[in-house]
């Protein structure tokens, strides 16, 4: 018997297909090891991730072979706390699913509540069409998509746009992959409010929070992104920091961290600022015990241990 | 009559992936990318009418693909055609042009004879689409 013309394209001998090389093909294994060296931690989102590329590597044969014919349902949803990389692991998504031939461009929409609903009646529908159309081809994600729900208000024009969403979901499957993202708590109650959304959804990803180790190495990595260093006493304080900061309110992971290291620069500037005399390279590069101890953090935690 | 202008004219009628590829080549040349319909399209009616906004801001022809469809779902029985603008300085201009729809039946245009002051005869052309209206 001849084989079918698919396989003799591809080359299918009695060995089989060789996977690697079909992954090397689509140098998917780039973004991956990419996803590895550039995020600290995330360990079982970047599990889940390999599987899923597996998954539609191995689709993507079947579908030349003839075995498989609908495509797959991509749209994901990622949950987890604000700062744990959920935007950064969704533009790695969108340029895995492209390499892998998901979608067409590999550009990520990202949008909250206020870019999908309208203001008045019939402002919603073409607003959310707008996003719709400026995301097709590629990965549209929805931060905070919860708030598209609002059930204490049934006018709410939020419904409007999730109508639309769940019928391009569906209809338009080869051309828009949607990614929501929020809080885990909230978004399970989202989604069991529209039971739509559940069905549609193939692959739900929780992002853990980060250890304390983890954000110390991400906040190495960041000050070595902008030629900062912190000295030993520094790198101290920080590790002390981070203890102090996760037990404040309004704790956003990678986020704080960054937002500390912006404030930890400012008062590193102010420093050599008011000191006379000059300063080195040396002085220029390192943040010491003084920028991170001057924090407000540690203040608060002291009055929280002493009452 | 079946009535040609702008780009392809000499071809047969595109088909959807045919005109899929043309806005595709329109969107990664940075032209903004217009649905225009009318019931006029005598070829000195520039002023056809536009479906929705200039589409400068998307990446893939499926966007255009969604709208054009919805267009010829209301406006099945118009002309309709899409063109690329380019806005980048020196040109602004409309860079490709090309008919998408057509009514089902075509009337054509009409000869209108007018006789002026001593025996001068002008002539136009009237589309009959538009007329029928």
């Amino acid at each position: 018997m001849e084989a079918p013309e698919s396989m003799v394209a591809i080359g299918v001998d009695a060995a089989g297909i060789d996977l690697r090389r079909e992954l090397a093909d689509t140098h998917v294994a780039e973004v991956l090891d990419l996803l590895d060296n550039e995020l600290v931690g995330l360990a079982p989102v970047k599990t889940r991730i390999r599987q899923i590329a597996a998954l539609l590597l191995v689709d993507r044969v079947r579908r030349r072979m003839g075995l498989a014919s609908e495509t797959p349902t991509l749209h994901m949803s990622f949950t987890g706390n604000p700062g744990t990389g959920k935007t950064t692991v969704a533009l790695r998504m969108a340029e895995i699913l492209h390499k892998l031939g998901y979608v067409r461009r590999g550009h990520l929409v990202s949008v909250t509540r206020d870019d999908l609903v309208g203001q008045y009646i019939g402002h919603t529908a073409p607003k959310t069409r707008e996003v719709i159309k400026k995301a097709m081809g590629g990965v549209l994600f929805i931060d905070e998509a919860y708030y598209l729900y609002r059930p204490e208000n049934e006018r709410d024009y939020g419904q409007e746009a999730i109508e639309i969403l769940l019928q391009v979901m569906e209809n338009q499957r080869d051309d828009l992959v949607v990614i929501f993202a929020g809080y885990a708590e909230r978004m399970e109650r989202f989604f069991r409010s529209n039971p739509g959304f559940r069905s549609r959804i193939a692959h739900h990803i929780d992002f853990p929070d980060y250890t304390d180790k983890e954000l110390m190495a991400i906040a190495e990595k960041m000050l070595a992104a902008q030629n900062y260093r912190f000295d030993a006493a520094g790198a101290k304080a920080f590790r002390d920091y981070i203890v102090a900061r996760r037990k404040q309110p309004h704790f956003a992971n990678a986020r704080s961290i960054r937002n500390a290291l912006d404030r930890m620069r400012l008062r590193q500037a102010n420093r050599h600022f008011e000191h006379p005399g000059l300063v080195s390279l040396e002085d220029l590069m390192t943040i010491d015990a003084a920028d991170v101890r001057a924090s407000r953090v540690f203040e608060i935690d002291q009055e929280q241990d002493k009452r | 009559m079946r009535l040609t202008q702008g780009c392809f004219s000499y071809l047969p009628d595109l088909t959807e992936a045919d005109i899929r590829t043309q806005v595709q080549y329109c969107i990664d040349k940075g032209w903004a990318v217009n649905i225009e319909f009318s019931d006029d399209p005598h070829p000195r009616n520039t002023f056809w009418e536009m479906w929705g906004l200039p589409m400068f801001d998307i990446k893939d022809a499926a966007a255009v693909m969604l709208e054009l469809n919805a267009c010829c779902k209301v406006h099945g029985d118009s002309y309709i055609r899409v063109s690329g603008f380019d806005s980048s300085h020196g040109w602004e201009s409309v860079r490709i042009s090309f008919l998408v729809d057509r009514p089902k039946n075509e009337p054509g245009f009409r000869l209108i004879r007018t006789e002026g002051a001593g025996r001068m005869v002008r002539y136009s052309v009237q589309s009959m689409t538009a007329v029928a209206e």
